[in-house]
C-alpha cells in the first residue's frame, strides 16, 4: 500500500480523490444542481447496493473458479453449470424440508461431490493438457445444462427465503429530506440482500485466513508457486487438488442457492454466470482472491450503474471494462505477471 | 500434422509429371463426387445439408487455422462471420430498407469482408496479449460482447430482430439461392478457403507461424515479429470466416444476434474438434457431421425412444465422447485405425 503511494503519487491522489468524493455522495444530502444532473439519490443509493451485493454472488462463483485454476490450472468451464445446478438443489432442499438454511449445507456437499468426481475421473486424466481440459469441460456444461432442461424444464424458479429475513429494513443511509417537516428519509433496502452480502465478506475473510494463516492454506499457496517443488517435499499433491476442487465447486454450488435467492433460476444462467467468472478473473487477476473481490465488486457496480444510467449498453460496459484492463494490465488488475 | 510433413517434402526430390498427376488419387475421388453431387441428391440435401455444411465448414477452417497452425483457438471466428453478414445486409439491400444503404453488391460485398476483417484483426491483436487458456477466454468474451451489443443496438444492428430478406445479387441471371446454384456457389468458395489455407500453411508466412507455435522464444531470437504473424494470421482467418458469413446470410436470408450467439460460437469449436484441428480437410469432416447430425437428430432421438428436444444432449455427449478418447478428433481416429492396421499383430511394432 505504502510502495504503491510513494510509486504512484498521482495516481493515489487521483484514487484518494474518487473515494472521497464517492463516502460524500453515499452520507451527505445531495443538493439540488446534483439531483437535476444525476437523478434522485435514492436510485444512486439503490443502484449502489445492488451492485455491491450483485458483486458479492458473482465474488462466490469467482473465488472458486479462480482458486482451481490459480492451482491446477485447470480452466473447468463447466463452473456455471455447477452454479445452476446448486441452484435447482438448493430449490428443491428448501421447498421438500421447509429450512432455507439447510439447503447451503447440503448443497455444499452434494456439489463438492460432483467436483470431486469431475477431478478424478476428468482432469486427473488429462492433467497438463489445457486444451483437452476446457473442451471436455465444455462439453460437461453442454451435457448437464440438457440434462438439467431435462429435468427442470424451461421455467424459472425461485429459492424463497425465511420469513424472518423476507421484507426490506430501514438502513441509517439518507435519500432525502421530508419537504415539509424537514424529517430525513432513510433508505429500506431488502434484508435478505445485506444477509448474503455480510454472508460473502465472512466466506471472502474466512478464504483469506485459511489461505494466509493455515497449514493447508501454506500447501495451497505453495502448489500456487511451485508444484513441482511441493510434490517434491513429500505432499499428497493429488490430494490437496481434490481439496481444493472439492471446495471450489462447492461454493459455486451455495453461490446458486444464494443467486437462486435473490435472482431465480432458469437455463441459461449457467454461461451468463460462466462468463460473468470468466470476465472478474480476467479483470481481477487470474489465481488471485483478492483479485477476485474486486474484479467481482467492479463487474457487480458497472452491470448496475449501468443498467440504471446507460440501460441500453448494460451488458456491453463489463467487457469494455474487461477490454480495457486487458490492453493496459494484461495479466489483471491484481495479477502476478 | 503439419511439422512432421514438411521434413518429407523438402527432403524427397521432386515427384515426376506435371502438379496435375501428383495429386492424390483420393482427391480426385472426391472432388468429382463433389462436382457430381447435383444428379444423386435432392435439393433439400443439396442446401441444407451440402450448403450449410461448407459454410460451417469455412468457419470452422478459419479456427483450425489459427489452432492448428499458430496454435491460438479463438472463438471469435464466428462473430466474425456475423459481423460480415452484419456488414453485408447493412451496406447491400434487405428487407430494413431504413437502415440498408442499399449499395451496390460489387461495392458492399468487398466492403463487408474488409470490416470483417479489420474487426477480427482487432479482436486478435487482443487475443494475442494472452496465451494457451487464457485466448480462449478472452475470445470467448469478445464473442458474447458482440452477441449482446449486436442485441442492444438499434440504430445499426437493428437490435433483436437483426435483418431479414439478404438476397445474393441476380448475378448471370441465375437465382443464387436455388438449391444446384448455391450448392455449386459454397462448393466454390470452400475450395477456394481450403486451397488457400493449405497453400498459406506451405508458405513462408505459415511455416514462420508454425515456428511461432512450437517455440515462440527462439523465433523471436529469430528475428521474427512474433505479435505481428499472430495477427497477421488472425486477418487471414476472419477474411475466410468474413466470406463464409455471408454466404451464411444468403443461405437463410437473414441475420440476427442469435446467429452470433455463445451456442454458434461453441458449436464452430466443437465442430472443428470433431474434424481434427491438425488437417484442414477435418473442419468440413466435422461440419458435416454435426449438419447430418443436427438435421436428422429428430428422426434419431425418436428412434431412441426420447424427444426431439434432446438435440443438444445427443452433439454434447457425442462431442464428449470424441475429445475424451481422441484429441484429434475424427481424422486423429481414422489415423489411430490406420496406424493398428499396419502394426503386426503377433509381433507388435511396425509391420512389413
Amino acid at each position: 500500500m505504502r510502495r504503491f503511494v510513494d510509486r504512484n503519487p498521482f495516481w493515489s491522489l487521483v484514487i484518494l480523490i474518487i473515494i472521497a468524493a464517492l463516502v460524500w455522495a453515499i452520507f451527505a444530502v445531495w443538493p439540488k444542481w446534483l439531483v437535476e444532473i444525476v437523478g434522485r439519490k435514492k436510485i444512486f443509493l439503490n443502484a449502489l447496493f445492488n451492485g455491491i451485493t450483485l458483486g458479492a454472488l458473482y465474488f462466490l462463483v469467482a473465488s472458486g473458479f479462480t482458486l482451481i485454476f490459480g492451482l491446477m490450472r485447470n480452466v473447468n468451464l463447466a463452473h456455471g453449470s455447477l452454479y445452476l445446478f446448486g441452484g435447482y438443489l438448493g430449490y428443491e432442499i428448501a421447498e421438500g424440508t421447509g429450512y432455507w438454511l439447510l439447503a447451503f449445507p447440503i448443497t455444499f456437499l452434494i456439489v463438492a461431490a460432483l467436483g470431486v468426481l469431475l477431478q478424478i475421473v476428468v482432469f486427473r486424466r488429462m492433467e497438463g493438457q489445457d486444451l483437452r481440459q476446457t473442451l471436455v469441460t465444455i462439453g460437461i456444461s453442454i451435457v448437464l445444462a440438457d440434462l438439467m432442461l431435462w429435468i427442470w424444464g424451461g421455467d424459472f424458479y425461485q429459492v424463497l427465503p425465511p420469513e424472518w429475513l423476507s421484507g426490506p429494513v430501514e438502513t441509517f443511509f439518507v435519500t432525502g429530506v421530508k419537504r415539509r417537516t424537514a424529517e430525513l428519509i432513510y433508505l429500506k433496502y431488502p434484508l435478505v440482500r445485506l444477509a448474503i452480502l455480510a454472508a460473502a465478506i465472512v466466506i471472502g475473510v474466512g478464504m483469506w485466513l485459511l489461505l494466509n494463516r493455515t497449514r493447508i492454506g501454506m500447501l495451497i499457496r505453495a502448489g500456487v508457486d511451485d508444484r513441482e517443488m511441493l510434490t517434491a517435499t513429500g505432499v499428497n499433491i493429488q490430494l490437496v487438488f481434490v481439496g481444493v476442487f472439492a471446495f471450489g465447486a462447492g461454493l459455486a454450488g451455495v453461490a446458486g442457492v444464494v443467486g437462486g435467492t435473490f435472482q431465480s433460476m432458469a437455463p441459461g444462467e449457467d454461461t451468463r454466470f460462466l462468463l460473468a467468472s470468466l470476465v472478474v478473473v480476467i479483470v481481477g487477476g487470474m489465481g488471485s482472491i483478492p483479485g477476485a473481490a474486486l474484479g467481482a465488486l467492479l463487474i457487480g457496480l458497472a452491470e448496475q450503474f449501468g443498467s440504471v444510467y446507460m440501460p441500453t449498453y448494460a451488458v456491453v460496459l463489463t467487457f469494455l471494462i474487461m477490454v480495457l484492463v486487458l490492453a493496459f494490465r494484461p495479466q489483471g488488475i491484481l495479477g502476478q505477471a | 500434422m503439419a511439422v512432421t510433413d514438411l521434413p518429407r517434402g523438402l527432403t524427397q526430390e521432386r515427384p515426376r509429371g506435371t502438379w496435375v498427376e501428383r495429386i492424390p488419387v483420393a482427391y480426385w475421388v472426391v472432388g468429382v463426387i463433389l462436382v457430381l453431387m447435383p444428379l444423386l441428391a435432392n435439393d433439400f440435401i443439396l442446401y441444407q445439408v451440402f450448403g450449410w455444411a461448407f459454410i460451417l465448414g469455412m468457419i470452422a477452417l478459419s479456427l483450425m487455422f489459427l489452432a492448428g497452425y499458430g496454435g491460438m483457438v479463438s472463438l471469435v471466428q464466428m462473430s466474425v462471420a456475423g459481423m460480415a453478414g452484419y456488414m453485408v445486409a447493412i451496406f447491400g439491400t434487405s428487407a430494413i430498407d431504413t437502415i440498408s444503404l442499399g449499395w451496390a453488391w460489387y461495392v458492399a460485398i468487398p466492403v463487408a469482408i474488409l470490416v470483417a476483417v479489420i474487426f477480427g484483426t482487432l479482436a486478435g491483436a487482443l487475443a494475442v496479449r494472452t496465451e494457451g487458456i487464457y485466448t480462449i477466454m478472452i475470445t470467448l468474451a469478445i464473442a458474447s460482447a458482440f452477441f449482446y451489443f449486436t442485441r442492444q443496438n438499434y440504430i445499426i444492428f437493428n437490435g433483436f430482430s437483426g435483418f431479414n430478406g439478404v438476397l445474393p445479387p441476380q448475378l448471370f441471371g441465375v437465382d443464387w439461392r436455388e438449391a444446384v446454384p448455391f450448392y455449386y456457389l459454397t462448393l466454390f468458395w470452400a475450395f477456394v478457403a481450403y486451397c488457400a489455407v493449405l497453400y498459406v500453411s506451405r508458405a513462408p508466412f505459415g511455416l514462420a507461424l508454425q515456428g511461432v507455435r512450437d517455440n515462440p522464444r527462439r523465433m523471436r531470437a529469430l528475428g521474427f515479429n512474433v505479435t505481428a504473424h499472430r495477427i497477421a494470421a488472425y486477418s487471414f482467418a476472419a477474411a475466410i470466416a468474413g466470406v463464409a458469413g455471408i454466404l451464411l446470410t444468403w443461405q437463410s436470408a437473414q441475420i440476427s444476434p442469435g446467429t452470433a450467439g455463445v451456442g454458434p460460437v461453441i458449436d464452430i469449436l466443437i465442430i472443428a474438434v470433431v474434424g481434427g484441428l491438425r488437417h484442414p480437410v477435418g473442419p468440413f469432416i466435422g461440419a458435416l457431421i454435426y449438419v447430418v447430425l443436427s438435421t436428422f437428430a429428430i428422426d434419431i432421438l425418436v428412434g431412441l425412444g426420447l424427444g426431439a428436444e434432446r438435440f443438444r444432449l445427443l452433439i454434447g455427449l457425442g462431442f464428449l465422447l470424441i475429445v475424451f478418447f481422441s484429441p484429434d478428433g475424427v481424422l486423429g481416429l481414422y489415423r489411430q485405425w490406420r496406424e493398428s492396421r499396419r502394426r503386426d499383430p503377433l509381433a507388435g511394432g511396425d509391420g512389413p
